[in-house]
């Protein structure tokens, strides 16, 4: 390992900014994926679970 | 077994359930795997320093991305020939998950671009082609979403998907065919310009992003199955179940 300190670890040789803001972005894509898709679904459902209701009365 | 028998949503949606939690969980696993490789691991670049760990997300990303709408070609190939639903669901499903991985690329490379070639963006043939398969899936997305009858989004989704699979031959091509700025492939079939502990992150990541598209993919598949195939018998008894239980812990 070639890190000696988390500052350094977290400095990236002077490069923190490129590396972190690529992989932080792509983390908070990545959630923001999975909420959506759970969101999503749950929208898909009570709204299919509504329309079954109306179309059997 | 039949392999066919899968080709029926009502077979193919258990089925997706069960295997969602085991490519998540496999995706989650090599992530941390290979993140661990890539930054505790992997030596410094020589020539590039520590910036270069940028690859480990930006080469994943990218051969995710394409390989994504070759699937989805591939998908929408045989739904126009065989007039499997399920074929159609499929290449919907993946669409938003390939938009994901193209757009992680293109910013990941625009971050890697700026501090070693000293520009964000540069109308190079590999990024403005890479650029194009963003729009390909933007594109793809809009259709398929505007398009009133579900089996004419179908059909049209599908045709575009199979004439803008002609651009992945062309990203993956462009830093030969062209003299481009971005760098050659680093890895191929045969020779790896890497270290072996670069490559070996590198590829664990590429397999994570496999599994995590794989989930998300089934997940977004089995939605859809309920949303188009509603009106049959199985996925009418599933609506009544999963709304029941919606509305359960909803009111809770």
């Amino acid at each position: 390992m070639q890190w000696q300190s988390f500052s350094e670890f977290i400095a990236m040789g002077g490069r923190g900014f490129y590396v972190w803001g690529s992989y932080g972005l792509a983390f908070i894509l990545i959630l923001a994926e999975l909420r959506l898709l759970a969101q999503r679904r749950r929208q898909s459902l009570q709204r299919l679970h509504q329309l079954q209701q109306l179309e059997k009365d | 077994m039949n392999i066919f028998r899968f080709s029926s949503p009502q077979t193919f949606y258990p089925l997706a359930g069960k295997l969602i939690p085991v490519f998540g969980s496999l995706a989650a696993l090599f992530c941390a795997f290979g993140l661990y490789l890539g930054f505790f691991v992997a030596p410094t670049d020589a020539v590039q320093g520590e910036v270069y760990r940028i690859i480990y997300l930006h080469v994943a990303a990218a051969w995710m991305s394409m390989f994504i709408y070759l699937v989805m070609a591939f998908w929408s190939a045989i739904g126009l020939g065989l007039g499997t639903r399920l074929s159609f669901y499929m290449t919907q499903a993946l669409a938003p998950t390939g938009a994901l991985f193209c757009f992680i690329a293109l910013w990941s490379g625009a971050l890697w671009g700026r501090p070693t070639w000293g520009a964000y963006w540069v109308w190079d043939a590999r990024l403005t082609s890479q650029l194009l398969l963003l729009f390909l899936y933007f594109g793809f997305i809009a259709l398929t979403r505007s398009i009133e009858d579900p089996r004419r989004a179908d059909k049209a989704g599908a045709i575009l998907a199979l004439v803008g699979a002609v651009n992945v031959p062309i990203i993956h091509f462009s830093v030969k065919w062209w003299s481009t700025l971005h760098q050659g492939a680093s890895v191929s079939m045969t020779r790896s310009s890497l270290a072996s502990s670069m490559l070996i992150a590198m590829l664990v990541m590429a397999f994570a992003a496999w599994f995590y598209s794989i989930a998300v993919t089934l997940a977004r598949a089995r939605r859809i199955i309920l949303e188009r195939e509603r009106h049959t018998d199985w996925a009418a008894a599933e609506i009544a179940r999963l709304g029941r239980e919606l509305s359960v812990t909803g009111s809770r």
